[in-house]
């Protein structure tokens, strides 16, 4: 980590400057995203706290297996998953491209990169939105009371419990409804995070199209949508970790 | 190529823009990617009980992947981030209060594990579905 040099006698604190050399919107959105950094926290540490207090826990690689057009039959744990993870990475990628065409006042760049990075951040909304229908339809044969019932995932009901022997079958029982409950919060939560910054790329998109920046003489708003949405590829990385390595 | 003005005018001086940024930005996706690569690897390998029963090396893989994720959080916030280019003090004052996870997760994951412990002995079977009440003793009618 190479830090900017720092002229010798600078006087920092004596006012009219920036302390930190940063723009006053730029420190304020470290700021948020660090208050932002201890929601998400809290949200994954209670989830800990509560997966730790229970004797069984759903097994993610039984329960993350499917994978679209792959058909009910399919077994491919981490599959999808890794899609969503490399799509959110990429885009990330894209962004820091456009923020460094923006350094260099390429407006044809920034609105390249803009562009590409919509398309990831709709992508990833798109795999989520296809893995929530699959939890939330589909059935699976559990036994309550004695009895043979189809369940789904949901916010109230885990059909990923343990298995029992029933007739001479291994079927599953209910688990603990706190699974769906912090997987459909926290994920949904994360991909409220990744609709507002791709409702924020967009905006940045249309201002950069319509010369705002370039008027301006600097393209710092780029940057700043860009942090937003490395922090969202960051939330990523520790609810990938959490809810399907782990 | 021309070059964009400071954004404010209590900015100092321009933060410093290297002639390999996008080397760096491309180096930095691989050193992401092949994180990631074997993170999918060690979490195939849990899935596929590659690492046999034993509770405490399965632990030990979890405790890795964790730690290659933490790896790949600094490589984003370094990096993608700029937060690396940055001067000490800002970077000081995002990093020192993140210090708080570490209480955080520790204290928290003790707790749910004394939770479970105390399930544990007071617990025992399954917990009673519906309300239990105490049958009606047999010499009621008798007392009248």
């Amino acid at each position: 980590m190479a830090q900017a040099a720092i002229p010798q006698e600078h006087k920092w604190w004596s006012g009219g400057k920036s302390p930190f050399n940063v723009s006053y919107g730029k420190l304020m959105m470290w700021y948020f995203l660090m208050s932002d950094t201890f929601t998400f926290g809290a949200f994954l540490i209670s989830y800990g706290t509560i997966r730790f207090s229970q004797e069984y826990w759903p097994n993610p690689n039984h329960v993350f297996n499917s994978f679209p057009f792959a058909g009910h039959e399919a077994n491919l744990p981490l599959a999808f998953v890794s899609l969503m993870t490399f799509i959110l990475i990429i885009s990330s990628v894209t962004m820091v491209l456009a923020v460094h065409a923006g350094h260099n006042m390429d407006k044809k760049g920034v609105q390249k990169y803009m562009l590409l990075t919509i398309l990831g951040g709709l992508a990833f909304l798109g795999c989520q939105a296809w893995e929530w229908t699959h939890l939330l339809t589909g059935a699976h044969h559990v036994l309550i009371d004695g009895q043979i019932q189809e369940l789904n995932t949901t916010v109230s009901h885990n059909p990923w419990g343990p298995q029992v022997m029933h007739n001479g079958e291994l079927v599953g029982t209910p688990g603990p409804v706190a699974f769906g409950g912090y997987f459909f919060g926290i994920t949904g939560f994360h991909g409220f995070h990744v609709f507002s910054g791709v409702v924020i790329n967009i905006i940045m998109y249309i201002m950069t199209t319509r010369d705002v920046f370039h008027n301006r003489g600097h393209y710092e708003m780029i940057e700043k949508a860009g942090l937003y949405w490395h922090f969202v590829d960051l939330v990523w990385v520790f609810v990938f970790l959490c809810f399907y390595l782990i | 190529m021309e070059h964009q003005q400071l954004s404010s005018a209590e900015i100092s001086f321009a933060p410093v823009h290297r002639d390999d940024t996008v080397r760096r930005i491309w180096k930095t996706t691989i050193i992401l990617s092949v994180i990631t690569l074997i993170e999918l690897a060690l979490g195939f390998g849990l899935a596929k009980d590659f690492f046999g029963e034993s509770h405490g090396w399965i632990l030990f893989i979890k405790g890795v992947i964790c730690i290659l994720s933490l790896a790949k959080a600094v490589y984003i916030v370094s990096i993608f981030m700029h937060l690396g280019d940055e001067i000490r003090n800002l970077i000081m004052t995002i990093v020192v209060p993140l210090l708080l996870f570490v209480w955080f997760i520790a204290a928290f994951l003790w707790d749910g594990d004394s939770w479970r412990s105390l399930r544990k002995t007071y617990n025992k079977g399954n917990p009673a579905k519906h309300e239990q009440v105490a049958p009606k003793p047999a010499s009621e009618g008798t007392l009248k």
